[in-house]
């Protein structure tokens, strides 16, 4: 044995360091190029306008801004995680938003009874539209892309029909007034812990439990997965349940924020999203994503377009740049992936007519 | 006693019959090879035999009982492991999560039924695991994909010996590796198969399958054509057995 063990180490050339670690230090070098992008940009806007940009008042308006954006963000770091896209969210989060809105109407009241009410509905409503993408795309094999293409405009649909397509307005007050508008302390506001909190649970469930382990291996290898006895196509239906989850408990906090369903203001929020856990490192191949890249991600865009408001651009710039930073992104990614990967795949797999495949053909 | 034998196994692919009526044994503590021309029923036999895919008419016997493998998890609960031709590992996973990966060792108490993994307790097993066989991997927490073809190659092996206690199959397991790593191979599948477990393994290569079987069994359009005895057997009769030069079963042992 120790004869095998010196001959195999006398194989390695001496040039080769280290190897497996490459791909890790590409992607810490990854979040931490994201956490300075977005670093520069404060910057940037600090020294033009410290006085209006650096404020509390400011500050607290961007933190709000991306509080819900990034309890979306979890769930779709995982689904994106798996190689798949969820296209739903936005609409999935209206809909929540508008069976919790009519529920807690006939509940009737003002109290907590009424809003915790509210809240397990759209969250359970979100979970529902989860479960549904899941299913169609584990077990009748529809391309994720298409699901949820689906799915958006079918939830969005029903919303509308439920609502004749005008807003609803009715919150009760304390769901209002604490979760939307109010401040844990200071000027801390209830949303963002709220959201911090679901942003924390994410991290844990991702990197540390066997759930987020298996995530993780899905987008990597689902034959491998499924070889070793991984429940794949179980697994994939949790994630996308997951999806839903966060996007009908999104539609809660929209609605305590906005008060109102915004029927009409969620048709870019998948993108958003989407967009928030690419630049955050999260590969659209699947298989390598974080959590806090995704928050980091998301702040970006926000950050950008109240900069330029504040700087008086055409805050329409700020689709522009961050369109190019999306593509730096995925570009970035896909040249280290090449690098750091031997015989990585070239395709996201949501898209498998294009030779990606989820289901890997075997020989 | 038979460890694992199979009897007339047959499996279509549409049109394609990939193996028909064909027959394999393997006893413990022994090294069969599984030989053949391309399209011969090798790769097909070994998904059968572990569970990937399941025969469309034959049985299965393992220790004598006849079993039922229909999938992966019923072959590895009978102690059965297989290392692929593509190896079947997650790539962004790092060797120790692939290692037990779909097999984690979770934490005593609350925490382990909320999901959380006992990645120390995993971790010491990978190491002892890699150094029992002598397998080179120096990296334990970076991911297998960025690994050279024979520390992958030493990865899978590794996972498939330190689960299995009856049966490894090994398809192609020195086709895409240097010298050495293909010593460290054929040495690891005789130390696997001193610990009298019953190593099968396929292979194109007529110099390493004399070198290490004890048995070498000869499939050809589906069926077994011929088993030999290695020590009483020669290049030119197994060649000739696997082109169908000789008639089927000729020199074959009953």
């Amino acid at each position: 044995m120790t004869s095998v063990a010196q001959r195999g180490a006398s194989s390695a050339t001496p040039v080769e360091d280290v190897p497996g670690s490459r791909l890790q230090r590409v992607l810490r070098l990854q979040a931490l190029q994201i956490v300075l992008i977005l670093a520069v940009i404060v910057a940037i806007f600090g020294a033009m306008e410290p006085d209006s940009f650096l404020s509390v008042f400011n500050i607290r308006g961007i933190v709000v801004n991306t509080s819900i954006l990034a309890v979306l963000g979890v769930g779709m770091t995982f689904v994106i995680i798996t190689g798949g896209i969820d296209l739903s969210v936005g609409s999935v989060l209206v809909l929540s938003g508008v069976i919790a809105s009519k529920v807690m109407v006939a509940a009737g009241g003002q109290g907590w009874g009424v809003a915790l009410l509210g809240i397990v509905v759209a969250t359970v409503c979100g979970l529902a539209c989860g479960l549904l993408n899941g299913v169609l795309i584990a077990k009748l094999k529809v391309p994720p892309l298409i699901v949820t293409l689906g799915t958006m405009g079918a939830t969005l649909g029903i919303a509308q029909i439920i609502t004749g397509g005008i807003d609803l307005r009715d919150a009760p007050d304390v769901l209002v007034d604490n979760i939307g508008f109010g401040n844990i302390v200071g000027q801390v506001p209830t949303l963002s812990v709220v959201a911090l909190v679901v942003v924390l649970l994410g991290m844990v469930v991702l990197h540390r439990t066997r759930f987020g382990l298996h995530t993780f291996a899905i987008g990597s290898n689902p034959e491998a997965g499924r070889r070793v006895g991984l429940k794949v196509d179980r697994h994939l239906i949790k994630v996308y349940a997951l999806a839903g989850l966060t996007a009908g408990f999104g539609g809660i906090l929209n609605l305590a924020f906005f008060q109102s369903t915004t029927i009409a203001g969620q048709t870019n929020t998948n993108l958003n999203v989407i967009a928030g856990v690419v630049i955050g490192g999260t590969s659209l191949f699947g298989g390598v994503g974080t959590v806090f890249g995704t928050v980091i991600g998301l702040f970006i865009p926000s950050t950008l377009q109240n900069g330029f408001v504040i700087l008086g651009v055409q805050p329409f710039w700020q689709q522009v740049v961050v369109g190019g930073v999306l593509i730096a992104a995925v570009y970035v990614d896909q040249a280290r992936r090449a690098s750091a990967l031997r015989g990585s795949r070239a395709r996201p797999k949501f898209l498998p007519q294009f030779g990606g495949g989820s289901r890997k053909e075997t020989p | 006693m038979t460890l694992l034998a199979a009897h007339g196994l047959s499996k279509a692919y549409g049109h394609v019959h990939a193996l028909e009526e064909a027959d394999f044994d393997v006893d413990a503590g022994e090294v069969v090879a599984l030989i053949g021309d391309n399209g011969a029923g090798k790769s097909t036999l070994v998904r059968l035999l572990s569970g990937i895919e399941t025969p469309d008419t034959g049985t299965i016997l393992f220790e004598d009982n006849q079993v039922r493998l229909t999938s992966p998890v019923t072959a590895r609960a009978l102690g059965i492991e297989t290392v692929f031709q593509d190896l079947a590992l997650a790539p962004h996973l790092s060797p120790v999560q692939n290692m037990y990966l779909g097999r984690e060792v979770m934490r005593p108490g609350l925490l382990g039924k909320l999901g959380f993994m006992d990645t120390k307790a995993m971790r010491t097993g990978s190491r002892e695991a890699f150094d029992n066989l002598g397998a080179t991997v120096r990296d334990l927490s970076g991911p297998v994909g960025s690994m050279s073809g024979g520390q992958k190659q030493g990865v899978a092996v590794a996972r498939a010996a330190a689960w299995a206690s009856k049966v490894i199959f090994l398809d192609e397991p020195t086709a895409a590796l240097g010298v050495v790593q293909t010593r460290n191979v054929l040495d690891l599948i005789r130390r696997v198969r001193d610990e009298g477990i019953a190593v099968v393994f396929i292979s194109h290569s007529m110099p390493h399958v004399m070198e290490v079987s004890d048995r070498i069994q000869v499939l050809r359009r589906g069926q077994r054509v011929a088993t030999f005895e290695t020590s009483r057997t020669s290049m030119e009769e197994l060649v000739s057995a696997m082109t169908g030069a000789t008639e089927p079963e000729a020199g074959a042992i009953p």
